[in-house]
């Protein structure tokens, strides 16, 4: 019940002003926040491609076949998604904990066939001076001119879309706490540790893999000193942010790839 | 948590009862369309400014499908709904009117 500042005498609340529980309200407010940063970066790489004369189009067909791969497990994830809140609303507590993962799982791949390309971009010379050089990589690759010419390019390519893949993989995150709860702590670890040690010491990844790491601190705290049973809401809001992460890229996958595309 | 908030919740969450799984499939299906439609049009050697107009277009569909219906704002009251896309299509409509008018002068001008 509602706790008052004054012993014995309860809380008097106004009803919601927008009609729903305050902290969807918040993820909204958050979502909107956060679409402006998108915004700022998308706008970017708009501005940046028409100010620039000679702007690449690199991405071959295989390129467009994985993000498009891409796309539809994104996609298949919001699905998903909307099943494990419809599930929660149900009380169906198995097919939530199941919908939540089959979500995790897509996000997951759609996240590492991400970096999958972005390793074989950087081993054919599309990057940026703070990436540590691949060993055998020299200035001769195929994307090695587009780097050097238009150095735009890589600069709003990986800032965008490795922003794009850094609220993914908080998705996942945040859908394992919520699915898994204190269970999913050692999983996260375990992920960290797989991350770091499977990447080589020149990947970007094999630093990024610290995210995992300092999502596990972050989530123990929060798991330990406020312990819950996530229900329906919780979902709910979840679930707002992952449509958020799949809504983003709906505008990335067109403007990045497709319009980038190399046709023969 | 407070008597109201729980109240709220449990209402939403007897809103979400109400509407039948069968949509979600759709809509994703029409998503999926769409970006097939997309990944098409790519192919097509169509003129740049043709292909973004059209690609974009197909976007702010698929984005109104999501928000609509994954989102569930199709659903929320219309103080909602109207708060949250208009404060963020003015600041969307800012960015355009100080960016695109200084990078297409520059492209006018010549870019070399």
């Amino acid at each position: 019940m509602a706790e008052s500042a004054l012993p014995g005498v309860q809380s008097v609340y106004e009803p919601s002003l927008f009609g729903t529980y305050s902290k969807k309200v918040g993820m909204w407010l958050f979502l909107l926040s956060d679409s402006l940063t998108f915004g700022a970066l998308l706008y970017a790489y708009s501005y940046g491609r028409i100010s620039t004369a000679n702007w690449p189009t690199p991405f071959h067909s295989q390129s467009i076949v994985n993000a498009t791969i891409m796309t539809a497990f994104l996609l298949s994830s919001s699905l998903t998604m909307v099943l494990a809140v419809r599930a929660s609303v149900d009380r169906d507590a198995k097919a939530q904990t199941l919908w939540l993962l089959a979500t995790m799982v897509c996000g997951a791949a759609f996240t590492i066939l991400h970096g999958r390309e972005w390793t074989k971009l950087i081993a054919e010379g599309l990057t940026l001076p703070m990436f540590p050089a691949p060993p055998g990589s020299d200035a001769t690759g195929e994307f090695a001119n587009v780097a050097k010419s238009v150095p735009l390019f890589p600069a709003t390519f990986f800032g965008l879309t490795g922003m794009h893949m850094l609220h993914v993989t908080i998705g996942v995150v945040y859908l394992g706490v919520v699915a898994l709860r204190r269970k999913f702590i050692p999983v996260l670890l375990v992920l960290w540790l797989v991350a770091w040690l499977a990447t080589p010491s020149y990947s970007p990844f094999h630093y990024a893999a610290h995210v995992l790491l300092l999502a596990a601190v972050v989530c123990s705290i929060i798991l330990w000193l406020k312990p819950k049973i996530y229900d329906s809401s919780d979902v709910e809001v979840a679930g707002l942010y992952w449509h958020f992460v799949d809504l983003v890229w709906m505008f990335i996958f067109p403007l990045v790839y497709l319009m980038s595309a190399k046709i023969i | 948590m407070d008597a109201t908030q729980l109240a709220i919740e449990e209402r939403v969450a007897e809103q979400h009862r109400h509407h039948k799984k069968a949509q979600f499939f759709w809509v994703w299906g029409a998503l999926l369309v769409m970006t097939a439609i997309e990944v098409y049009l790519t192919y097509q050697n169509m003129p740049p400014v043709k292909m973004l107009t059209i690609l974009m277009g197909l976007s702010l569909i698929k984005a109104a499908l999501i928000i609509g219906f994954f989102m569930h704002l199709r659903y929320e009251i219309s103080r909602m709904k109207w708060l949250t896309m208009c404060s963020v299509i003015a600041c969307l409509i800012l960015m355009t009117i100080f960016f695109f008018p200084d990078a297409h002068r520059i492209i006018t001008l010549g870019v070399k």
